[in-house]
């Protein structure tokens, strides 16, 4: 029989994609378990970065043993009982059944759903709230920006802000993960004197001689979307709809 | 005899045939990865794998391949190989395959894989092209890696991380070439090489 005829044809189709895709699927289930604790110590790593105590070549499941995960609720701002590293955050925004349907004009963040309940994570020192690192993201200009913000104790001091994961232009909205950018938000403050949301971002520089400076970050020249994104989830998640009663909760008694 | 002639086949890819230097295959990934000698060798050791087992696999059963499918099937081949390597490489790896990100996946269509499993494998047996896919994958490595070097060590002063020329700003001497970190840069030292090495083999230069 020759090479070309139909039933030949499809046979050796058959047989290839066969033997292809066994091969593909065993990598890719023998492998997964491998991945997953890549991607979970790289989440570690992150959180590390944001609050600023990551060190290159530190032991990141050592140095990670000082954070303490916390379950919270976002609508009363209490944290609430459960463990935080089996609660999946992505997949309860997406239940229509425990999820939180935002309204349009409450969407700022554009991210349409959010879980009831979001994992934060809590440095101490002496029993004292040194550092809060809460994830947030939403839109930017072509995609979902994850990242966390790190606050101090006082629940309104910015100590740091890190992207972990977005797909914004490169070289233009991509330098949200610039250090050179990511390092203006330290000391920001995000909150007035009479707690009222302030933090912006602003286009030409921030003046340091006017006042409200401390409210005040340099947005990204050539990305004035996804900045507006920035800004748009910072004061979504620092807001009522998000972070804000476990905040107001922090500052009234400490946590 | 054909002793000889296994020789060729792997040794001459890295001089006399190189897939970069004389094909000029395989530029874009080329430009891409070798700003850093970690990612050089981490993709070089990539496409030893892809096109050896490629060349291996599309030998192997080149007698009952239908001449009007054979492309897809040797595409379907080469794409799971290089799916398990970026699968092994997300799980060995992670911040390696972060930085190569979506350069593994570009081996599918790298010029160099498909081309030697259709031009050699396709004719010859299994032992001699999987020779011919490790000298190819070794023609590509060694630009690469001269490349890399010359990136690294002239563009950030270092050499696989470490410190050689200590730069400025860690309180060194040395003021890194930033356009040698940025691809573009890899266009001109490819050409020089190119240069080079053709005159030395004066038999590689194109009439006019």
């Amino acid at each position: 029989m020759s090479n070309d005829s139909i039933k030949k044809t499809l046979g050796v189709a058959f047989a290839v994609c066969i033997v292809c895709s066994v091969m593909v699927s065993a990598a890719a289930v023998a492998l997964r378990p491998l991945q997953e604790a890549n991607k979970a110590r790289e989440t570690k790593k992150n959180i590390l970065q944001a609050a600023g105590i990551y060190e290159p070549g530190m032991n990141i499941e050592e140095g990670f043993k000082v954070v303490e995960p916390r379950l919270v609720d976002l609508a009363t701002g209490n944290f609430v009982e459960g463990d935080p590293v089996a609660y999946d955050t992505k997949k309860e925004s997406k239940d229509p059944k425990k999820a939180i349907h935002l309204d349009a004009d409450q969407d700022i963040a554009k991210i349409r759903q959010i879980a009831p309940k979001q994992v934060v994570y809590l440095l101490k020192k002496d029993g004292q709230l040194q550092t809060l690192i809460l994830p947030v993201y939403g839109k930017g200009l072509w995609s979902t920006m994850y990242a966390f913000v790190a606050l101090s104790g006082d629940a309104n001091t910015v100590k740091g802000l890190s992207f972990y994961e977005h797909g914004e232009t490169p070289g233009l909205g991509g330098e949200v993960d610039n250090p050179l950018w990511k390092a203006q938000w330290p000391g920001k403050k995000l909150f007035d004197k009479q707690g009222h949301l302030k933090i912006q971002l602003v286009k030409g520089g921030v003046d340091p001689s006017k006042p409200g400076v401390q409210h005040k970050v340099d947005g990204l020249s050539g990305a004035t979307l996804t900045a507006r994104g920035v800004e748009d989830l910072i004061r979504f998640w620092m807001g009522k709809e998000g972070y804000g009663p476990l905040l107001e909760q922090i500052r009234k008694q400490g946590a | 005899m054909s002793q000889m002639r296994a020789k060729d086949v792997l040794l001459k890819p890295i001089f006399d045939n190189n897939p970069i230097m004389l094909q000029v295959l395989g530029i874009c990934s080329a430009l891409a990865v070798t700003s850093k000698l970690e990612t050089v060798i981490a993709m070089s050791a990539a496409m030893l794998f892809v096109t050896t087992f490629s060349n291996i696999g599309v030998s192997s059963i080149r007698n009952y391949i239908p001449s009007s499918i054979r492309i897809i099937v040797q595409m379907a081949i080469i794409a799971s190989l290089v799916i398990v390597v970026d699968q092994v490489l997300k799980a060995y790896a992670f911040s390696i395959s972060k930085q190569l990100s979506v350069f593994v996946g570009l081996i599918i269509t790298n010029c160099i894989v498909m081309g030697r499993a259709e031009a050699f494998a396709m004719s010859n047996p299994v032992g001699l092209s999987a020779l011919d896919g490790i000298g190819n994958a070794l023609g590509y490595s060694l630009l690469l890696v001269v490349v890399g070097t010359i990136r690294e060590l002239f563009g950030s002063g270092k050499l696989l991380g470490y410190n050689i020329l200590t730069p400025i700003t860690e309180g060194g001497w040395y003021q890194g070439n930033g356009l040698l970190l940025l691809p573009p840069s890899a266009f001109f030292i490819i050409g020089f090489l190119i240069w080079g090495l053709r005159t030395w083999k004066k038999d590689q230069v194109e009439q006019d």
